[in-house]
C-alpha cells in the first residue's frame, strides 16, 4: 500500500452515534495513512481492527506523553510540546517505569476484587434511582445517576472525599473541552494535581482503608508519585464510566426493541455492555503512539518520532472484524473490541467499568420500565465539544 | 492442547479470568495470570483460545 492520503482528523458527525463518515472511507482506501496533527506535526492515521491492534501490542511504538503530538484540538496556537509524564502518571510512561507503577494497581482492579465490590456499587446504583424516583417523574440522568455513580465509587476506593466532588468534576470538564486553550488544561491540571496532593498527605499522617492510603502504606512512593496517580484514576474513572451511562441510555432509547430483549433476559446486560462500548467507542480522538524507530507496518514505514493516532471507534466499526459493524445489536460477540484499548496500557479499571455498567444500566431499566426521553432525540445536547464523547444532559420521563 | 502464560510480560488487565474463570485466575497481590487449567477441554478450551486472542499484552500461549 504505496497511497497516502493527507488530512487532519475527522471529526464531523452526522448522527449522534456513528463516527466520522470519513474515517470508515479511510479504512477502505488507506487503513494507515498520512495525517497532520494540530501542532503541524505530519504523522499517521490508523482506522483499522487490524492495524489499531498492532500499533497497541508493538512496543515500538511508545507511549511517553513529550514524544507526543495530540490529534485532539486545542484552542489558541501554535500548540506547545508536550512535557514529560510527571512522577506516577504512567499513562505517559513506557516500561519499566510504567510496569512499576502499573503492577502496584493491578491487584486492586482484578476481576475478583471488582466482583466483590458489586454489592456497594448496587447499593449506590439503587439510592441514586430511588432519588431520582422521589424527586417526580422527570429527571437529567447525566446529573442524577451517569455521573454521580462512578464519582461516588471511585471517591470511596480511591479515599477522596466525596463532598469535593464539585471541585474535581469541574477541573476534569475544564481539562476535556476542545475550546480549553493549552494554559487551560495545564492549570485545571495543576489544581486537580494539587487537591490529590493534599489529600495524599493528610492520608500519609492519618490512613483510612482506600486505595491512596494502601499506595502510600507500600514505601515505595513519594507523596507526588501517590497523588498523580489516584489522580489519574480519578479522572478516567469517573468522566468514561459516566458518559458511557449517559449516551448509553439515549441509544437505548432509541432501540426499544432491545431493551425489551434486556428487559425479558436480564443476563443479556453483560453482552450489551461491551456491544454499547464498541458502538459507541466515546474516546472521541482515539489513543496515541509514536514510534521510537523505524516501524514497517501496514506498507508503509512509520519513522522514529511520527505519532500514530489510533482511532479506536473507526476500528471498532471494521468490517473486517465486526460483521454488520454500523447496527447496534446487543446480542452479537462484541468481545475483542478496542474500546479500552490493546496492549500492557489497556484500561486499568476496564473491570470496574464493566461492573459500572452492567449493575447500572440492567438496574434503570428495571426499575424503570417506561423510561423515556424528555425531549426530541435532535434537542439532547452531544459532546462534541468535549475530548470524550456522550452527552451533556439527559433529559428523561418516567411513571 | 495446552496453555502457557507469562507473569513476566502480563498486564493485569483480568481478560483472561474475566472471558473463562476456570481456566484463569489473577494473582492477589500484583493481578498478574494465573493458570488453573494448562490443559482445558471442551468449552474451556475454545474460551481459552479467546483469551489468548484478547490478552492485551500477549501473555497467553496455546500450543495445540
Amino acid at each position: 500500500m504505496t497511497e497516502t492520503l493527507y488530512s487532519e482528523l475527522p471529526s464531523q458527525r452526522s448522527t449522534a452515534f456513528d463516527p466520522p463518515a470519513e474515517l470508515g472511507l479511510l479504512r477502505e482506501r488507506a487503513p494507515i495513512s498520512r495525517m497532520k496533527f494540530p501542532d503541524g506535526h505530519l504523522g499517521w492515521l490508523v482506522t483499522s481492527y487490524e492495524l489499531a491492534r498492532e500499533v497497541h501490542a508493538d512496543r515500538r511504538f511508545s507511549s511517553r506523553a513529550e514524544l507526543q503530538h495530540s490529534p485532539r484540538p486545542v484552542a489558541g496556537k501554535p500548540v506547545p510540546q508536550r512535557p514529560p509524564a510527571k512522577p506516577g502518571m504512567f499513562i505517559g510512561m513506557d516500561a519499566p517505569d510504567h510496569t512499576r507503577y502499573r503492577k502496584l494497581l493491578t491487584g486492586q482492579f482484578t476481576v475478583r476484587r471488582m466482583n466483590q465490590l458489586m454489592p456497594r456499587i448496587e447499593e449506590i446504583v439503587a439510592e441514586h434511582l430511588a432519588a431520582m424516583r422521589a424527586s417526580g417523574t422527570s429527571a437529567d440522568l447525566v446529573a442524577d445517576f451517569a455521573l454521580p455513580v462512578p464519582s461516588m465509587v471511585i471517591c470511596e476506593l480511591l479515599g477522596v472525599p466525596y463532598e469535593d466532588r464539585q471541585a474535581f468534576q469541574e477541573d476534569t470538564a475544564k481539562a476535556l473541552r476542545l475550546d480549553s486553550t493549552f494554559e487551560e488544561i495545564m492549570e485545571a491540571f495543576e489544581r486537580l494535581e494539587d487537591f490529590v496532593l493534599q489529600l495524599a498527605k493528610r492520608k500519609h499522617v492519618e490512613p483510612g482503608d482506600d486505595m491512596l492510603s494502601g499506595l502510600i502504606a507500600t514505601g515505595e512512593l513519594t507523596d507526588e508519585e501517590v497523588a498523580n496517580m489516584g489522580l489519574l484514576l480519578l479522572v478516567a474513572g469517573h468522566e468514561t464510566t459516566a458518559n458511557m451511562l449517559g449516551i448509553g441510555t439515549l441509544l437505548l432509547l432509541q432501540h426499544p426493541e432491545q431493551v425489551a430483549a434486556l428487559q425479558a433476559d436480564p443476563s443479556l446486560v453483560d453482552n450489551a455492555v461491551e456491544e454499547l462500548m464498541r458502538y459507541l467507542s466515546i474516546i472521541q480522538f482515539g489513543t496515541l503512539r509514536t514510534a521510537l524507530e523505524d516501524v514497517e507496518i501496514g506498507g508503509v514505514v512509520v519513522k522514529a518520532g511520527e505519532s500514530v493516532s489510533i482511532s479506536v471507534a473507526a476500528a471498532n466499526r471494521d468490517p473486517a472484524r465486526f460483521e454488520r459493524p454500523d447496527e447496534f445489536d446487543v446480542r452479537r460477540s462484541a468481545a475483542g473490541h478496542l474500546a479500552f484499548g490493546h496492549g500492557v496500557h489497556q484500561c486499568l479499571g476496564q473491570q470496574l467499568a464493566r461492573i459500572e455498567m452492567r449493575v447500572g444500566f440492567a438496574a434503570l431499566f428495571r426499575e424503570f420500565p417506561d423510561l423515556r426521553l424528555g425531549v426530541p432525540a435532535e434537542d439532547v445536547k452531544l459532546r462534541t465539544d468535549m475530548a470524550i464523547y456522550g452527552v451533556h444532559e439527559l433529559p428523561v420521563e418516567f411513571s | 492442547m495446552k496453555v502457557e502464560v507469562d507473569p513476566d510480560v502480563c498486564a493485569g488487565s483480568g481478560m483472561c479470568a474475566l472471558t473463562d474463570p476456570a481456566v484463569f485466575d489473577q494473582d492477589e497481590v500484583d493481578g498478574t495470570v494465573v493458570l488453573l487449567q494448562p490443559s482445558p477441554t471442551g468449552e474451556h478450551e475454545k474460551a481459552a483460545r479467546e483469551a489468548a486472542h484478547l490478552c492485551p499484552a500477549g501473555a497467553i500461549r496455546v500450543l495445540d
